[in-house]
């Protein structure tokens, strides 16, 4: 019996607006909220909604003999509430049937996987917070970033309890080993990995409206056959997608949508079975390690991680953002946190790639610059401006760790003060009982302010440790 | 193959980018073998590099009889060329031109320059053409800008052979659109003549069918092309500075923007201090951008060189932290490889042929002084971005040769020769 498991994943970045460097420290609104809006709306008019329209009709057809996974970022969600809420039912109800796995993600689409465990912890935290609270799942399965993945980085997940994870099943990155198969992480055997088939899903991704393909076209019955006829041990096909597959870059007049309506009827006489991740690797044992000591991902023909590392405009994008990580985690400004979000989907290094023929224009056909140098220098003079903000929270001079002892310092001293405040009140209250039997001259209470003064000299004395 | 080829501008005597891109062109060609080039210029200086190319100097060229001994001829333009050319020339004068002011020679003389009588020293060059057309075998003409296509008509009439011409800029890149309309018929009588018509960029091409009403099919774009620069002017010592250096290097005319360079200055120095702005070169306009840098308030951080000739060029290109070309239109536009070739990273106009080929460098639109300011700042101030255009620039240049056009218009030639 075969296993397929859908994959649909939904991200958008919040794109920068046009910001020259004499905005520098003067305007800190750094999004192009016309593109943003332009084309998430466009996205959903066009795929999102008609394929989860497509889905739920597909549900309600087979009831459990269908089901899918979704993967969507924080930035999505975000952008979907914010310009196309009406999807968002549709995503509710979607998890309502019960047929649907919404996998665990970071929530800003990062890279701080490869950069800074920390913040990466952080931010897949505050992504699964997030889809519970929407749709009322806590996320099982972990899938990072285009499928970023390698051996820390499954020390990293594992860590957080992760049991299951997607990532590239690329024959180059496999060799000899079938994506079919669920295998364990070599440096954390408690996770189980599932691989995507670059083969199947690309047929459908970016060969299905290919006239010289000598495929074409392709039905519904020859593609589950092709499943179908798999050797007899390989037992769970991932087929991982772009949701905007559907119907944007598979126009709807391609016929796509009755492809997908039409799968399960052909599963189901050939005995292919829909599941969820979760399902996939409780049914089937890992057959194998799988050690992955350089990171891979699902992007470019390399399915390295050079589409945002590659040269060394990145590097220093990324390196410049990272470096304020801890500081920002430390401050509490809403509008900065929430930027710091925003600047760290891997898109706006996407963009900066300088590499040339097929990958470049990959890159370049979603890139809204007109050169890598432009993505770069407009990127780097809003991270400029952000920095200048986390930098007026606290100036530079003070280290990092002295800073988190202040801080805590600072916010012990609520709990302090009401601490003192109880005294004062029972000592009060012993001198006014006291004072019923002696006439003792009144204690003034002490306002709210003023036991704030002690803490405060506390720090000033700290800072003076420092010079 | 033979070709006679039409020119006005040699190195190391140079005015404008016509004489680098004729050299470069004329080198590149006969790097691939088999080409026989006769390349004629209104006057030699005698320091031009021989041995890929045989010169000839109008000015040298008999148009009259003169009953003249050989030594003497030796002794007198000797060093120009062989004096048997001057006597084979002779034997072809075609008409009695002693109207016409000569020298003891019976030749026209030349200023080589861009005089105020240019037009009279053109249709002088076509008369020397005529001579040398009938003296010279060749199997295809080529002519070198609109002040050498009457020669190359005149040439083409004498021998019957084809001719191409190669427009290295028209008269509307030079006048932003206010055409002198003398200039734009002999341009026109040029194309209209020509079996071929190659350009320097896509830009121009346009231009050609647009503005002038060619076919399609009789233009071809042959991208100019860099020569490598030698080792001594790559390796001139960089001064050691806190400040960045932007440089601007070209005539001060209306056709290469300069004042769009020091807008775009005001705004980066109203925000960072440590830039330096050099406006290398002169023309019309020099004193009009001085007068604006001091309005500006920038005269302090803005500075004007005058013209740079020779090695002054590549020591100012070292001494720079970026090169900025912002052309309002430019044909084609070499400065920007060579500046790329020092490892300079460059802005460059959208407006500017060069753009078509090149990647590393960053483009705007010559008029969008905000987006000119923020490439000079992030350039300036963010390293990852001046070391990428650096290594990459250098890179991309080693692949941008002469040897390639020279193919393609090899190509060319073969095509116009088979269609006769």
């Amino acid at each position: 019996m075969k296993n397929v498991c859908f994959y649909f994943k939904i991200h958008q970045p919040f794109r920068l607006k046009r910001y020259r460097f004499f905005a520098i420290g003067n305007s800190n609104y750094y999004f192009d909220d016309f593109a943003n809006d332009d084309i998430i709306t466009r996205l959903v008019e066009q795929s999102y909604s008609p394929m989860v329209d497509t889905l739920l009709d597909i549900i309600k057809e087979n009831g459990k003999g269908f089901k899918c996974a979704i993967s969507i970022t924080g930035t999505a969600i975000e952008q979907i509430e914010l310009y196309a809420p009406e999807f968002n039912e549709k995503l509710r109800k979607l998890a309502d049937t019960g047929c649907v796995e919404f996998l665990s993600e970071t929530y800003s689409h990062s890279l701080a996987s490869l950069e800074d465990p920390e913040e990466f912890m952080r931010d897949v935290k505050m992504h699964d917070t997030l889809i519970k609270r929407l749709y009322g799942q806590t996320p099982k399965v972990f899938t990072n970033t285009e499928l970023i993945y390698d051996d820390d980085i499954a020390l990293l997940i594992s860590s957080m309890g992760f049991k299951t994870a997607l990532t590239e099943g690329a024959k180059h990155i496999l060799g000899w080993k079938s994506p079919n198969y669920v295998y364990k992480a070599a440096s954390a055997p408690g996770l189980k990995l599932l691989l995507t088939n670059d083969k199947l899903s690309e047929d459908i991704s970016r060969r299905f409206a290919r006239t010289d393909w000598d495929e074409y076209p392709l039905t519904a019955d020859k593609y589950v056959d092709w499943i179908a006829s798999l050797p007899e041990e390989e037992q769970v096909v991932n087929l991982y997608f772009s949701m905007d597959t559907f119907g944007s870059f598979l126009p709807k007049d391609t016929g796509i949508f009755d492809f997908m309506r039409a799968l399960p009827r052909f599963a189901k006489e050939r005995g292919v079975v829909f599941t969820t991740p979760s399902e996939a690797v409780a049914k089937l044992k890992p057959v194998g390690e799988l050690a992955i000591p350089y990171p891979i991902s699902g992007t470019d023909e390399a399915r390295d991680v050079s589409a945002w590392k590659g040269n060394d405009l990145q590097r220093e994008a990324l390196n410049k953002l990272y470096s304020v990580s801890e500081r920002v985690s430390l401050c509490s400004d809403r509008r900065l946190k929430q930027d710091w979000e925003y600047l760290q989907s891997s898109d706006h290094f996407y963009y900066m790639s300088t590499k040339n023929l097929a990958d470049g224009a990959a890159h370049s056909s979603f890139s809204p610059y007109d050169s890598p140098f432009s993505a770069f220098t407009n990127y780097m003079n809003v991270l400029a401006d952000f920095l200048v903000r986390v930098q007026e929270q606290f100036p530079e001079a003070i280290e990092n760790e002295e800073l988190n002892s202040l801080l805590l310092t600072i916010r012990n001293q609520a709990a302090e003060i009401d601490e003192l405040n109880k005294e004062v009140k029972t000592l009060r209250n012993n001198i006014l009982n006291a004072d019923d039997s002696n006439n003792l001259p009144e204690v003034k209470e002490p306002e709210d302010g003023k036991p704030a003064s002690r803490p405060a000299r506390q720090r000033k004395t700290a800072a003076a440790k420092k010079k | 193959m033979k070709a006679l080829m039409f020119g006005w501008e040699f190195p190391p005597h140079i005015l404008g980018g016509l004489g680098t891109a004729s050299y470069g062109l004329t080198k590149g060609m006969h790097a691939n073998g088999n080409m026989d080039i006769t390349f004629v210029i209104p006057k030699p200086w005698g320091d031009e590099e021989k041995g890929f190319a045989n010169i000839i100097g109008a000015c040298n060229t008999p148009v009259a009889w003169r009953d003249v001994s050989w030594d003497y001829v030796q002794s007198r333009i000797g060093k120009f060329m062989d004096p048997q050319l001057y006597f084979d020339l002779r034997d072809h004068i075609y008409a009695d031109f002693n109207y016409m002011k000569l020298n003891d020679l019976g030749c026209i003389e030349f200023s080589g320059r861009y005089p105020d009588n240019i037009l009279e020293e053109i249709n002088n060059y076509s008369i020397v053409a005529g001579v040398i057309a009938r003296t010279v075998p060749c199997d295809v003409i080529h002519s070198h800008d609109w002040l050498t296509y009457p020669a190359g008509i005149h040439a083409k009439n004498v021998t019957g052979k084809p001719l191409v011409i190669h427009v290295h800029a028209t008269d509307f890149d030079r006048s932003r659109g206010n055409v002198n309309p003398t200039v734009f018929a002999i341009e026109k009588d040029g194309m209209n003549n020509a079996d071929h018509i190659i350009t320097v960029s896509d830009l121009t091409r346009r231009t050609v069918i647009e503005k002038y009403g060619i076919s399609p099919d009789k233009v071809t774009t042959v991208h100019n092309a860099v020569i490598p620069l030698s080792d001594d002017l790559l390796n001139l010592p960089r001064r050691d500075k806190k400040e960045k250096v932007v440089t601007f290097l070209g005539r001060i005319t209306m056709q290469k923007g300069p004042e769009y360079f020091v807008e775009a200055a005001a705004k980066v120095l109203n925000k960072s201090k440590n830039v330096r702005f050099v406006m290398a070169g002169s023309g019309d306009m020099m004193e009009a951008m001085i007068k604006l840098a001091a309005k500006r308030g920038i005269a302090d951080r803005f500075h004007f060189t005058g013209f740079l000739k020779g090695k002054e060029v590549y020591e100012m290109l070292a001494d720079s932290d970026v090169y900025i070309m912002p052309s309002v239109s430019e044909p084609f536009g070499i400065s920007p490889l060579e500046a790329m070739e020092m490892g300079v990273p460059s802005i460059i106009s959208k407006q500017s042929g060069c753009a078509e080929i090149l990647h590393n460098v960053i483009k705007t639109d010559y008029w969008d002084i905000d987006a000119m300011a923020d490439a000079i700042h992030a350039i300036t101030s963010y390293p990852a971005l001046y070391h990428q255009l650096r290594n990459d620039g250098i890179e991309e240049i080693k692949g941008i040769t002469w040897e390639k056009a020279g193919r393609k218009v090899i190509d060319i030639y073969e095509k116009v020769i088979g269609n006769m």
